[in-house]
């Protein structure tokens, strides 16, 4: 069941991004950063939180995730230290994706060659 | 001002084609006209560390082949004129470091082809200089770098795209007779239809050329049957369709006219979207198959209409519109 | 024949491309992109007895490796001409962007190339993240203080 609902939501954000895709001229580049914004402001009444719940991984692998652990990284250390944790928090989740991004990224860069 | 203009086209009397020299990348050499291209390369690499280089090497053989065809060295060539895609026309002017004559660097994007065969046209014509090489590339990973995505970057590609040929021709001019002279010529003016899709150059494009097929046509007071061909650029498919329709409506009679983007490739089969784009796709359409056509007699006038995008990624991303421009050059069999 | 009939005329004579056949397919890679993460999020959870939360970071990197050894290799690209969205959207065309970025850019050496390169197509996604995360993060602790 889990698999199925990953597939779905996962399935219907794609299909969203390729109709802009297909009926604008935007770039990957401003469809992405939009989906992120996106997620960032699902995020401010806990909508990301709830379509985690149902949808599981069918929502932590778009784009849109992204902008919702930032935000979500960002409130919870606010608890702590108030306005200063949005800054300070801001990574708290995504750390993982980002250094592996980085280092993976730097290790294929090394070893690989640009195949065209 | 000599006789020999007509508005903004020249007829010249003693130019000619020599030689020439094609290297062409896979995708071309496994193409329609693969055979009848100098050599081909396997991969996008050519032995060398980078595309740029890649291109370089490919240019150079280009050279090489052409100059020996003709016992030559490059001594013996009194001016080089090229030009490519690259910023600062990095191919040519890196290839130039090699050369012991002058050297002219000439940007005209994908027109670039017909433009360095027009400027040594002209020269020669004028009674400067004897020997003149014209050369061009165009790599399509090094132009992909600079234009749109890295290489290996996953992004689907526009119904309306196009894709750079991957090819490098060297063309030596002389004021020798020999069995296919450049008959006449006309320098484009350039022109803005307003259209800022950097994904869709057919369309572009479509009216530079549209505007220098009529302005020769006027000029010369030709139509499309004084030539047994008559050849675009790099339109591709969706261009090629447009112009069409375009000399239709304003009631030309349109025979015998294709475009080097499709004739290039094998468009149903190789994944090319429109067709080809790049100075290499007029530049190996025209020397390495008609050229060979013409020496044999098969066509006996042909019009090669080059066009060229002018645009900056940094204008496209600035949203303005996309400058284009279309040199035209004929050659005819010498009787 | 002026700008406007002309733009007419291209627009009769534009290629259709298959925008029925690019959302499906968006779809189905999306899709299944989708249902490898809940694999993957599933074998973690499972191997060392954490929950959904804690296991999404283990997720996370193991597709990140995946999509850039994919990148390197030359295949990733090609799932995407296919794919289009259903690979650009999910975090792996994160990955992708990066890695080709820096690969791309590997003949100007170490610090040019790769390091200054890597967020050239990657980089406006944290930008904007961040940007809105911050904006939207201050709205609501403000609101959070009165309510």
């Amino acid at each position: 069941m889990n698999y199925i609902m990953a597939f779905l939501f996962s399935g219907f954000v794609c299909f969203l991004a390729q109709m802009i895709y297909d009926n604008s001229k935007l770039t990957p580049g401003h469809i992405t950063s939009l989906f992120v914004v996106c997620g960032s402001f699902l995020d401010l009444f806990h909508v990301y939180d709830q379509l985690v719940k149902i949808f599981h991984a069918g929502a932590l692998i778009p784009i849109t995730s992204f902008g919702h652990s930032l935000m979500h990284g960002a409130m919870a250390a606010t608890k702590e230290y108030g306005i200063f944790g949005i800054a300070m928090g801001m990574f708290d989740l995504t750390a993982a994706g980002i250094s592996a991004a980085i280092l993976f990224s730097f290790l294929v860069a090394i070893i690989f060659k640009p195949k065209s | 001002m000599s006789s020999h203009f007509f508005g903004n086209s020249v007829k010249l009397e003693n130019v000619y084609i020599s030689s020439t020299g094609t290297t062409c990348g896979p995708l071309e050499f496994a193409g329609p006209l693969g055979s009848y291209f100098d050599k081909g390369y396997d991969d996008y690499h050519c032995g060398e560390k980078s595309f740029e280089k890649a291109e370089r090497k490919m240019l150079r053989d280009s050279l090489d082949i052409c100059l020996k065809r003709e016992k030559l060295k490059s001594k013996d060539i009194d001016l080089f004129i090229g030009g490519d895609l690259m910023n600062q026309n990095t191919t040519v002017h890196y290839l130039a470091r090699e050369l012991p004559q002058p050297f002219v660097g000439i940007y005209g994007a994908c027109s670039s082809f017909c433009l360095s065969m027009a400027i040594g046209s002209l020269m020669i014509e004028g009674g400067f200089v004897d020997q003149v090489v014209a050369m061009v590339s165009s790599h399509n990973a090094t132009a992909e770098r600079q234009y749109r995505y890295p290489v290996e970057y996953g992004v689907q590609k526009k119904a309306t795209t196009t894709f750079t040929a991957t090819g490098a021709i060297s063309t030596l001019l002389t004021n020798k007779p020999s069995s296919v002279k450049v008959e006449a010529l006309t320098l484009g003016k350039v022109v803005d239809y307003a259209q800022d899709d950097p994904n869709d150059m057919g369309r572009a494009m479509a009216p530079a050329a549209y505007d220098t097929i009529v302005t020769h046509f006027q000029d010369l007071k030709r139509s499309f049957k004084d030539y047994d061909l008559v050849v675009t650029g790099d339109l591709s498919t969706y261009g090629h369709k447009i112009l069409k329709e375009m000399m239709q409506r304003n009631k030309m009679d349109v025979v015998r006219y294709n475009d080097c983007g499709c004739l290039l490739y094998d468009i149903n089969q190789q994944e090319v979207f429109q067709g080809g784009s790049g100075c290499a796709c007029s530049g190996l359409v025209t020397m390495g198959y008609l050229y060979p056509l013409l020496k044999e007699k098969k066509y006996k006038r042909v019009l090669v209409v080059a066009t060229g995008a002018l645009l900056s990624p940094m204008m496209s991303a600035q949203k303005d519109t996309i400058p284009c421009v279309a040199h035209a050059i004929s050659l005819e069999v010498v009787e | 024949m002026d700008r406007k009939e002309y733009d007419q005329l291209a627009e009769e004579l534009k290629p259709n491309g298959h925008r029925v056949k690019n959302g499906l397919n968006a779809f189905l890679y999306g899709g299944v992109m989708g249902a490898i993460a809940q694999g993957v999020l599933e074998f973690f959870m499972s191997i060392y007895h954490c929950n959904e939360k804690e296991a999404t970071p283990m997720m996370i990197i193991t597709l990140v490796l995946v999509a850039c050894l994919l990148t390197g290799l030359g295949i990733y690209d090609n799932i995407a001409k296919h794919a289009g969205a259903g690979t650009f959207i999910p975090i792996t065309g994160f990955a992708n962007s990066m890695s080709s970025s820096a690969l791309d850019c590997k003949s100007e050496g170490l610090i040019l190339g790769i390091g200054s390169n890597m967020f050239k197509l990657g980089g406006t996604v944290i930008t904007y993240g961040i940007v809105s995360s911050a904006l939207l993060g201050v709205i609501r602790y403000v609101f959070t203080l009165f309510w």
